[in-house]
């Protein structure tokens, strides 16, 4: 009973860390969006729109290198994609969190189960996956 | 089509301005509903605005990053979200996702079309179905005890027990959900409300929020594999995750104050008839 308590407040705990990570990550990866599209619209809102026909190199900045690449240029779409990547950094890093949370809890079922899903994500980070 | 006619030669400002008004009009009405914002983002970029399909998913995936994320974030303070479920049927759902957005680039995007508008009136009749709740405290399934996926949440009479049941026919569910969510960039929640409510019968405010949990990583699963292939454009992702975000902000807190089940009818048939738009343009191949 003791035990189970116990685990009850670090759940609660867990919980709480989880829910703020999540908001700080929607909040900071919209503002850094919010920014490169106040940069993008300044340098190019007069260019003529070209989205009929789905081109998959013209979007440039579609691997992590090259958006921070586009970065250090100050680009406004690099911005954009810098802001995207943090905001699909966001669920993962609330799995690698789980993963320590369940490690605490001495849960070793759910830490591999956590550290299968976040393996599934990595492999597909690893940019082998698009022919 | 209409987008070819009037906005044949559109400038960055007004397409911007324009997505942002129509994510912003998605996300209120997405998020006040429960259908999520990517159903009616992905038609108002391919139908009105003339955007090629696979771009209209790239966006829209973000969107339900940014929409799943902020909102999972308010539900697990209060503890509603059963983590354990959510963790063991990503397994499913991270898989498939990514199954589903490499295979999607190869498929005409009439296909696309067609299978995105079958889903839509999918969700449009789960919306104004009546919900029934089959949850209780059988902790006889063996998988689920195993799984340490039983648990208990908090209701007006105080903490409530209950138990999950076939977690392998969810577990299943779970992975056309995923593929379905890879392929049209979308949330599927539809689809992971009959695995959770119907099939592994889990307490609405359970299986509502833990779902809504889950979509956050699904959905970087098969960003991921877009953001490689060129499919999310920072033209469009931007105007798209920053309306639908602030829309769905907005609908979360109307939402506590307003009876949504009149809106849900009306929204419906709006969602049934951009379905219907949806499936004959896919069929007379025209996106």
């Amino acid at each position: 009973m003791r035990k189970e308590s116990k685990n009850f407040f670090a759940d609660r705990d867990i919980q709480i860390i989880l829910g703020t990570l999540l908001r700080v990550g929607v909040i900071a990866s919209m503002a850094v969006v919010f920014i490169g599209g106040v940069v993008y619209l300044a340098f190019n809102h007069s260019e003529i729109v070209n989205y009929k026909q789905f081109d998959s190199v013209k979007s440039g900045f579609s691997t992590i290198s090259d958006i921070f690449l586009g970065l250090g240029e100050l680009k406004g779409s690099a911005i954009i994609q810098f802001g995207v990547l943090l905001l699909i950094f966001t669920p993962i890093m609330r799995v690698v969190f789980s993963i320590f949370s369940f490690l605490i809890e001495r849960d070793y079922l759910y830490v591999l189960i956590g550290a299968f899903v976040l393996c599934v994500i990595l492999f597909s980070l690893s940019n082998k996956l698009v022919g | 089509m209409l987008g070819d006619s009037i906005f044949a030669a559109m400038s960055v400002l007004l397409f911007t301005i324009i997505v942002l008004l129509g994510a912003f009009v998605a996300g209120l009405v997405g998020s006040l509903t429960g259908l999520g914002g990517g159903v009616i983002i992905i038609p108002l970029l391919t139908l009105v605005l003339g955007v090629d399909i696979h771009y209209a998913i790239g966006a829209s995936i973000i969107s339900v990053i940014a929409t799943s994320s902020g909102s999972a974030a308010a539900y697990v303070k209060e503890g509603i979200t059963n983590i354990r479920i959510g963790m063991f049927l990503e397994i499913a759902t991270t898989i498939s996702a990514i199954i589903g957005a490499i295979i999607t680039v190869f498929i005409n995007p009439s296909y696309i079309a067609i299978i995105f508008g079958v889903i839509l009136l999918f969700s449009a009749a789960m919306m104004v179905r009546k919900k029934v709740d089959h949850s209780d405290n059988d902790t006889s399934g063996k998988l689920a005890v195993f799984l340490k996926l039983n648990g208990t949440y908090p209701t007006e009479k105080g903490m409530q027990n209950y138990a999950v049941h076939n977690v392998v026919g969810g577990f299943l569910m779970m992975f056309v959900a995923g593929i379905i969510s890879g392929l049209l960039g979308i949330g599927s929640g539809a689809l992971k409300v009959i695995a959770m409510d119907n099939i592994m019968r889990i307490p609405f405010k359970v299986s509502t929020t833990t779902s809504n949990f889950m979509m956050g990583v699904t959905a970087a699963a098969s960003a991921i594999v877009y953001l490689h292939r060129g499919q999310i454009d920072p033209g469009i992702a931007m105007p798209v995750a920053l309306g639908v975000l602030t829309g769905a902000t907005l609908g979360s807190k109307i939402l506590v104050r307003t009876k949504t089940d009149k809106l849900k009818l009306i929204f419906a048939i709006v969602v049934a008839f951009l379905a219907s738009q949806m499936i004959y343009n896919g069929l007379t191949g025209r996106l």
